[in-house]
This record gives C-alpha cells, sequence and structure tokens, in this order.
C-alpha cells in the first residue's frame, strides 16, 4: 500500500484557499481513499515556511511522496488534469467521472 | 539641494546618480529600472540595496527572480559588498524565487503570488527594511504562463511595498534599445518613476548611458547621462560638473611657468584655474606643460603629467632637450607622469584612472597634453562630458590644471568646434597661432578669456627656442586672429552628433 503525502500552502482563508483544499481532497478520497495525508500550510501566517518551500504562487500542492515530489499550482478546478499532474491513480470504476479520451 | 518639493527622495547612494536625480529616487515609491541585457539593471539594484546600508545604514531585501541569491552574493564580493555578513547582521535579506531544479510547476485554475507577497511581508518586517530591490521581473512572467495574472499580481506587490514605507527599484528587461520600456508592459503599473539604462556601440565604443524617463512630481535632470561599471566603484555616472556647486573660488594666484603669460594673465593662473592651451604642432604646448610642472616643483609642490601623445621616452629626451631634468622630479617623489594611448581605454575610464591617482597622489598641478589624442577615439559629447567631469574633480581639489589642444588644420588656430566648446568650461584660454603679417608667418599668443579678473586683451608675438616660450611685442596690424573659424554659433552650438537615436 502506497501511502501519499501532499503539502498545501495557501494564502489566507480566501474562496481560492478553500476550493484548493476541497478539489485536493475530493481527488484524494475518490482515488486514494485512506492511504494519504494533506498537510495545509497559510503563508500569510506561516510566511517562514513558504520562504523555506520556495513558494510564489497560491495555492500551491506539492505531492511530497511518493517522490519524485510534483508540483502543481492552481485551485485544481480541473479534476482530470489535476490528477493527472499530481500522478494520482487512475480511477477504478471509470463510471461516475467521465472516461479519459 | 534644489528640487525636492512635495515628494521626498531617497539618496541612492550610487556615485553620481543622485546628482542626475537630484537628490535621489521618489521614497516610498516603486522606481522601474528598465534596460537591454547587460545594461546593469542587476547591478544597479544590488547597489541601491548595498550603497545603502553602507552609506545610510538601511537595511534592504532583494527579491530575485533569475539570478540565485547565492550568484548574487559571489558577484557582488568582488565589488566589496559582503552580503553574507549582512545578511547575518540582519541587515540584508534574500527572497529567493529563482526557479530551482525540480520545481517546474504546471498550472490547473486559478492562482495568485500570494507566498510571495507574504515572503516579501516578512523579510520586510524582519529586517526593519528601508528598501526593496525586484529583479528582474520579466524571468516571472517567463515562468508562469497566465500574463494577464503576473501583471495584476506585481500591480498588487507594488501598492503593498508602497503601504511597508519601502522604497523599492524594479528591473524589467527590455527587447531593444529605443524601442518601448519594457517587454510585457509592466511599466503600466510603475508608469511614475521610470530610469532606463543603455548600453549601446557608438562609433566602436560601449556607451552606457542612465536616463530618468519621469519621476511623479518630482524634478530631475534629463537626458541620457554615461556611466560606467567600474570594478572597484560599480556604477560611475560621469559628468558630474554642473552639478556640484563650485563653492568656493581661489583668489590665490600661481606661477605658469613663464613670466610674460603670468603678466598677461593678470598676475599668474588662479589656484583653481583651469586653462586650456591650443595651438598647432610646434607651438611650444609640451614645453610650455612641463615649465608649468617645474615650477611646482621649485615650490615643492606635487604634480601629474599625463600625456596621450608621446611615449614616457619620448617626453623624457624631449624634457632633457629643453634642461628640465624630469627624472629626478620624478625621483624625489614630487611628480607622477602618466603615459597612456587614448585608444587602451574609454574615456570614462581614463577619468576614472585620473580620479583615482588624483586620489591617491594629491597633486596640485596637472597637466593633460592633449586632449586632442582623446578626440581621435570618443565622440565631441562624450570628450565633453570627460572634461566637465574631471573638471568637477579638479575644482574640488583645487588644482591647477593645464590641458593642451591641436587643430586638426595645420594654420587653424582655434581647433575643432569641441576644443572651442571645452573652452567654455575652462577660465583661461591660451590661444597659439600661426598668423601672417606683412608677408611673414609668425607665431602669434592670445589669452582669451580670464574668469574674473583684468588681462592683456592683446595679441602678442611669440618666439619658442630651446630655453622655452618668450613671449613678445604686442602685434599690431593683426586684426584676425580669429578668422573665421570662430564665432558665437561655432563655440556653442551643439555637435550634430547626438546622443540619441537608433544608429541605425
Amino acid at each position: 500500500m502506497t501511502t501519499y503525502s501532499f503539502r498545501l500552502y495557501v494564502a489566507g482563508n480566501t474562496e481560492r484557499s478553500k476550493a484548493a483544499e476541497v478539489n485536493l481532497r475530493f481527488l484524494c478520497d475518490a482515488r486514494l481513499p485512506g492511504t494519504y495525508e494533506v498537510e495545509v500550510i497559510d503563508a500569510a501566517e506561516r510566511p517562514d515556511l513558504a520562504e523555506e518551500g520556495r513558494i510564489l504562487a497560491t495555492p500551491t500542492v506539492i505531492r511530497l511522496a511518493p517522490t519524485p515530489q510534483r508540483r502543481v499550482i492552481g485551485d485544481l478546478s480541473d479534476h482530470d488534469r489535476a490528477a493527472v499532474a499530481l500522478g494520482l491513480p487512475v480511477l477504478e470504476e471509470p463510471s461516475s467521472e467521465r472516461q479519459r479520451r | 539641494m534644489s528640487g525636492g518639493g512635495r515628494i521626498e527622495r531617497m539618496p541612492t547612494g550610487i556615485n553620481g546618480f543622485d546628482h542626475v536625480a537630484l537628490g535621489g529616487l521618489p521614497a516610498n515609491r516603486s522606481t522601474l529600472v528598465s534596460g537591454t541585457t547587460g545594461s546593469g539593471k542587476t547591478l544597479f539594484a544590488i547597489e541601491f540595496l548595498a550603497r545603502g546600508i553602507m552609506r545610510f545604514n538601511e537595511p534592504g531585501v532583494f527579491v530575485t527572480f533569475e539570478e540565485t541569491a547565492g550568484h548574487i552574493r559571489r558577484n557582488s564580493a568582488s565589488l566589496g559588498f559582503p552580503i553574507e555578513r549582512w545578511e547575518d547582521e540582519g541587515k540584508w535579506a534574500f527572497v529567493d524565487a529563482s526557479m530551482g531544479i525540480g520545481e517546474e510547476e504546471q498550472a490547473i485554475g486559478s492562482y495568485d503570488l500570494g507566498a510571495l507577497v507574504a515572503r516579501i511581508q516578512h523579510a520586510v518586517r524582519q529586517t526593519g527594511a528601508r528598501r526593496i530591490a525586484l529583479d528582474s521581473l520579466g524571468a516571472i512572467f517567463t515562468r508562469f504562463t497566465g500574463v494577464e495574472t503576473i501583471r495584476h499580481e506585481l500591480i498588487r506587490i507594488a501598492s503593498i511595498l508602497e503601504t511597508l514605507g519601502v522604497t523599492s527599484v524594479l528591473t524589467a528587461e527590455r527587447p531593444a534599445e529605443y524601442d518601448g520600456v519594457t517587454r510585457y508592459g509592466v511599466e503600466q503599473f510603475v508608469l511614475d518613476n521610470v530610469i532606463i539604462l543603455r548600453n549601446v556601440l557608438r562609433q566602436g565604443r560601449r556607451n552606457r548611458t542612465v536616463e530618468i524617463v519621469k519621476f511623479r512630481g518630482a524634478p530631475h535632470r534629463s537626458g541620457e547621462w554615461l556611466f560606467t561599471i567600474d570594478p572597484q566603484d560599480g556604477i560611475v555616472v560621469v559628468p558630474l560638473a554642473f552639478l556640484m556647486s563650485s563653492g568656493r573660488a581661489s583668489s590665490e594666484r600661481v606661477s605658469s611657468g613663464n613670466t610674460e603669460l603670468d603678466e598677461m594673465c593678470g598676475g599668474g593662473f588662479y589656484r583653481d584655474a583651469i586653462v586650456l592651451m591650443s595651438g598647432p604642432t610646434g607651438t611650444g604646448k609640451t614645453l610650455a606643460g612641463l615649465r608649468f610642472i617645474a615650477t611646482a616643483f621649485e615650490a615643492g609642490e606635487r604634480s601629474l603629467f599625463c600625456t596621450f601623445d608621446e611615449t614616457r621616452e619620448q617626453l623624457l629626451r624631449n624634457a632633457d632637450g629643453w634642461g628640465l631634468d624630469i627624472r629626478s622630479m620624478q625621483a624625489s617623489g614630487l611628480l607622477q607622469v602618466i603615459s597612456d594611448y587614448p585608444e587602451v581605454a574609454s574615456p570614462e575610464d581614463h577619468f576614472l584612472q585620473l580620479r583615482r591617482t588624483i586620489e591617491e597622489f594629491g597633486p596640485r598641478r596637472l597637466v593633460i597634453d592633449t586632449l586632442s589624442a582623446l578626440e581621435r577615439v570618443v565622440t565631441p559629447r562624450a570628450l565633453l562630458d570627460f572634461v566637465i567631469a574631471l573638471g568637477a574633480v579638479l575644482r574640488q581639489n583645487e588644482i591647477t590644471t593645464l590641458f593642451t589642444a591641436r587643430p586638426t588644420g595645420r594654420l587653424m588656430a582655434t581647433g575643432t568646434p569641441t576644443t572651442a566648446e571645452i573652452a567654455g568650461f575652462t577660465d583661461v584660454w591660451v590661444l597659439l597661432q600661426y598668423v601672417e603679417r606683412v608677408g611673414e608667418i609668425q607665431r602669434a599668443i592670445t589669452v582669451l578669456q580670464t574668469r574674473g579678473s583684468a588681462h592683456d586683451q592683446g595679441i602678442r608675438e611669440v618666439t619658442v627656442d630651446g630655453t622655452g616660450m618668450h613671449i613678445g611685442e604686442r602685434l599690431r596690424g593683426v586684426s584676425q586672429v580669429l578668422t573665421g573659424d570662430i564665432s558665437p554659433a561655432i563655440l556653442w552650438a551643439p555637435e550634430s552628433e547626438e546622443t540619441d537615436g537608433p544608429s541605425e
């Protein structure tokens, strides 16, 4: 069982921040049920951590595990593309979500 | 300092720049510094912070989008900026926004630069920064695809910086000289204050200029100003003379080395005078220069002799012929001779070398023999700037100076229009020339202008022999000394060669 670990950087409690977290959790719940963790960092509160992670854009998601790291910026509103960009497994029953072209 | 008004200024501390900017950058505002690759934008940004720390003890934050922080630390060490130490002391902080390996990122959905904003605010708070530099905005446009988003975010950053009470320098690329202000329309949000750095080849020489395009509501000097990038001093904006008030003027007189010439000038040159001696080859200019320094030597004063015309050996040999012992003057430490081909360096570099020598050696007199040699390799404008810049240093240090110049045509007295323009910045213009008189060619000398003193307005005969220059009787019946080639128009009309306009 592979464990996925994500770090999500946001800036303040904005609509965009909330959307990014909701979208990330939705994707993970669907594709990685019970085998993932998400850490949310608010750059406005912890600029030192944003500095350490060399983050410019918010939201930014970093897939810390499995390696190699992957970085995606944006609110992840396009689920299919977000899943590919984050290297998430393909859905087992291709029912509710549309088929890959 | 003039200017000011209601917009406060923050001196950059960059050599010469604040004179052009009439005090500095508009305080608590953002200024865009735009230029092509290699125009010195990054150095300007680095110096803005470094000089702030060194001269005004004002901390700064450097946001780098292009080069890594490590790169900037290393490159700045050679200019004597100990950035690493300043970081330890909490005076300098980097926000390293350069793209690292493996940091490529894909954009899915909307985003902003909230994390960058937070990092900048954090760094400003931590250091108590008064200055901030962002270098360079173009790099962030190539990194992120959403041009509109990035432009919007930069506008936001610029306005946040103003609320933080910091003065900022933002650099941006220009695709080409004389073509718009920046790529990506960055100027749209820092339109108020724009500086352009240029780096162009003119007549085979690299010419760097700085131009303040606008400062909203704040006066500044217009036009392009030459600058150079010196390995020790960094950016040096060259023509300082218009800008420095000369302050006091010396009333002390010193001898030119020739009693009759002293007489013609009303009792010698003023201690802080700059004298131009122009005349064709063979009229005794070099000899006059050597006599001028020999007088200083006899008075136990230091002098600097700078020849662009002859090698050191030629100069020594000529001096020997005139019975002047240059070698022992040099050995005594009172005379320093610089012999250089004008082609070896740009006029800015010659200026810096001279300025450094003047600072280190502290001469009371200076001879440059001849300025015309420099004219071979530079534009008239650049030569004039050189003289003006040097003039500022000389007047400040009260160094009695003799420039020699040679007309291009053999019998023309006044030389090129540039010579006449240069004469406008000197205190005394000693004109040597050939005149025709009752069927015979004679040498004549005239003192054309002397600041604030009575002087002999006459044209006098002059002879040169092994012992030097001898000024004789007034030449009567010579009316046309300035035959044709000098008129107010020539004196003051600018050269047709201009400093702007593309060289296509």
